[in-house]
């Protein structure tokens, strides 16, 4: 029983960053932009928070748990933001690709997390060559008081620190937005046909930069629960690994909806990690669990395309830019 | 839109250009480059603190420093050239593969698996090397194939599915790495290390140059199969407009099959051109996510097969420079990808230039200063809402 509930935990705490990730992309995609940069967006959203806490944490003798947990948070959604914005800059306004833009964005936010993950301690004039941040780290992952002591509810429920809970409530957010506002609804317009959004007198380049740049910083916070609470203020260069194209399948997975993305996140982290949890596998039989949550969201693609059911399938104009003299 | 008698003309209109004179173009590409580049100096320099001539010699040491290093240049050109070829044909039919790191790993295991079979036998080593290179265009292919023809058949998005192949072509190589290596430890090392065999000779003693050859008969024939054959134009009607290549009697569906079919064998070919002329090895991270650069490779190229040797030339030469000053500066080598990164926008920014016209509003004596807020890069849609409503 305990061992089931480890792994239930464990799941969720892998799912937790893939589920902020897939809920930014939902958003973004809505509105028909398919922003591939997303993988790069989580590095950048991590390492942001990353510079914020050190300079916070090494820089002031006696730091606050309140601005401990702000100044990270802050500063990695302005990280994001920007990588967002970059991207709605050049899909929407420029008009250029967007596949080839968020490929660059990604290769970008990579190698920004990488690099300064790797050289921020030397460029702040510090010695060591790891980051690790352990009051940012500790103020991040504090539980509620009484978790500990409601024995396996207390580990399943309330073990998490707070980015965990706003995960899933930015989830449920998001798909009342998308389902139940005037302006959720434009933006599925937009996502769908711009050229008739645009006719009923929707903003489409508003719409386009405001839903590419709010889903940019939630995707970010995957990140930065990934830096702060998962391995508790430390970085490691690669260490997010090909999580953030993973966030992407659960987008596919969860058939464009936030709701479904919750216990998607949580299965698909359960299946990164499930290899490890059943005993007597040899390698080789890991490694083909690990590739489970890949087939599954091409069988997933697959059968959504295949049934074309309208509600389900990917937004129309998914992956075009909009020009409105070119109907 | 130009009359006089609209109340309020928007600020900036966009219109689209019919065409633009080749030296315009090329020009404003040029430009762009070069912006990119010193943007690109700008922030090595600070981000290094050094002064900009010593980057400038560690950037050419890092490519031309050695005889070493200069092959593994062109190795690393040759490659990223080949797959940019590869994709090329899929990308013009606008056919968005972001597969080819997958197609390729699926190249290069079926070319390994070859080479590690046969090569316990006493065969002579250009029988390996044929086998290797069928089996590797045949799996490239298959894994090319298969999401076009779901793409023929239901419409499933493409982009979204090679994404996902890519992912299952690692974990195939790490199944098959488990399964050889009983060890555990993960790594394949040299395949027939002593008896070479499936090796691709060393042409004149010159390492890799056999590679070099290679892509560089691929890209004349790219460049005739684009331009000069039948399948070419094919492509190019499908790209442009599928509605119009149905209605010339063009089978859109076999054209996509076909044309992926060929993108996916060469990427196998640069699997194979890996394995049995480079690495002679096999591991997931042997494209080293070159499958995606190529994509960047051949937009920026604008498809021509010529100018895609300068574009991978430039990419991995700035790579490699841009590594070699963060190592010496003792600062994480990742500032390569960065700049690689840049280049990219500016080139895929300055498009818009190309394509597009930028009007402005003539100003006339009547008009009042420019009430409009907003920042004019993010309105030169919502304002010419704001015509219409101007009349009514």
């Amino acid at each position: 029983m305990t061992k089931i509930i480890d792994i239930i935990v464990a799941a969720i705490i892998q799912g937790i960053p893939l589920l902020y990730g897939a809920t930014g992309e939902i958003i973004t995609e809505k509105s028909g932009n398919l922003n591939l940069g997303i993988p790069g967006i989580m590095y950048v959203g991590g390492i942001s928070g990353i510079i914020g806490g050190y300079i916070y944490e090494k820089m002031t003798p006696n730091p606050v748990t309140v601005l401990l947990i702000l100044i990270p948070l802050l500063s990695s959604l302005l990280g994001s933001l920007l990588m967002a914005l970059l991207y709605s800059f050049l899909t929407v306004t420029l008009k250029s690709n967007q596949n080839v833009t968020g490929l660059a964005l990604t290769t970008f936010g990579v190698g920004i997390g990488n690099f300064f993950g790797g050289s921020l301690v030397k460029m702040m004039g510090g010695t060591g060559g790891s980051i690790a941040l352990q009051q940012t780290g500790k103020a991040f992952r504090a539980q509620l008081p009484f978790a500990k002591s409601l024995g396996s509810v207390g580990k399943l429920f309330f073990s998490y620190g707070f980015l965990a809970y706003l995960a899933i409530v930015i989830a449920v957010l998001a798909a009342f937005f998308l389902n139940k506002t005037r302006m959720g609804l434009n933006l599925k317009a937009v996502g769908e046909n711009p050229a008739t959004a645009d006719a009923a007198g929707i903003n489409v380049t508003k719409y386009k930069y405001f839903a590419t740049c709010i889903g940019g910083m939630i995707a970010g916070l995957g990140g930065l629960y990934w830096v702060m609470d998962y391995t508790d203020g430390a970085w490691t260069n690669n260490g997010f690994g090909d999580r953030g194209w993973l966030a992407i399948a659960i987008v596919i997975f969860a058939i464009w909806k936030p709701l479904l993305a919750i216990p998607s996140a949580t299965l698909f982290g359960g299946l990164y990690i499930l290899s490890i949890y059943i005993p007597g596998l040899t390698s080789w039989q890991k490694e083909l669990i690990n590739t489970l949550p890949y087939v599954v969201t091409i069988v997933v693609l697959c059968t959504v395309s295949a049934r074309k059911k309208k509600e389900n399938l990917p937004p129309a104009s998914l992956g075009l830019s909009y020009f409105r003299e070119e109907r | 839109m130009k009359s006089e008698k609209i109340v309020k003309e928007p600020l900036i209109h966009i219109t689209k250009r019919d065409t633009m004179p080749p030296w315009q173009s090329i020009l404003i590409r040029v430009g762009a480059v070069l912006i990119a580049l010193a943007v690109s100096a700008v922030l090595v320099i600070v981000l290094t603190k050094t002064n900009p001539m010593s980057v400038f010699d560690a950037m050419f040491k890092g490519s031309f420093g050695s005889v070493r290093k200069m092959q593994n240049l062109m190795k690393s050109v040759a490659t990223l050239l080949c797959i940019s070829l590869a994709i090329t044909p899929a990308f013009k039919m606008k056919f968005w593969n972001i597969g080819a790191e997958g197609q390729v790993l699926m190249g290069a295991l079926a070319a390994a698996a070859v080479m590690r079979t046969m090569g316990r036998y006493v065969i002579p080593s250009w029988v390996v090397i044929l086998v290797m290179l069928a089996a590797a265009l045949v799996s490239g292919l298959i894994w090319a194939v298969i999401p076009a023809i779901f793409k023929a058949l239901w419409n499933t998005n493409e982009t979204l599915f090679t994404l996902m192949m890519n992912y299952v072509a690692m974990q195939i190589i790490q199944i098959f790495i488990a399964i050889w290596i009983k060890s555990g430890s993960g790594v394949v090392g040299y395949i027939n290390e002593q008896s070479h065999r499936g090796w691709l000779p060393d042409l004149f003693g010159v390492k890799y140059l056999l590679n070099i050859i290679v892509v560089a008969g691929l890209t004349v024939f790219m460049f005739v199969y684009l331009k000069f054959s039948k399948h070419g134009y094919e492509i190019s009607v499908v790209g442009e407009s599928e509605n119009t290549a149905r209605y010339i009697g063009i089978n859109v569906k076999k054209v996509v099959i076909r044309t992926m079919a060929i993108s996916g064998a060469l990427c196998g070919l640069a699997g194979f051109l890996l394995v049995a002329g480079a690495d002679h090895t096999i591991n997931k991270d042997l494209a080293g996510g070159m499958g995606f650069t190529a994509i960047m490779v051949s937009w920026l190229a604008k498809f021509n097969p010529f100018i895609m040797v300068g574009a991978s030339f430039m990419l991995v030469f700035l790579d490699r420079g841009a590594s070699n000053v963060a190592t010496m500066c003792k600062l994480n080598d990742s500032v390569g990808e960065i700049i690689t990164a840049i280049i990219i926008f500016f080139i895929i920014g300055c498009e818009f230039f190309i394509r597009y016209k930028i009007n402005f509003r003539a100003r006339t004596p009547k008009e009042k200063a420019p009430d409009e807020p907003e920042k004019p890069e993010q309105t030169e849609i919502t304002e010419g809402e704001k015509a219409p409503a101007g009349i009514a």
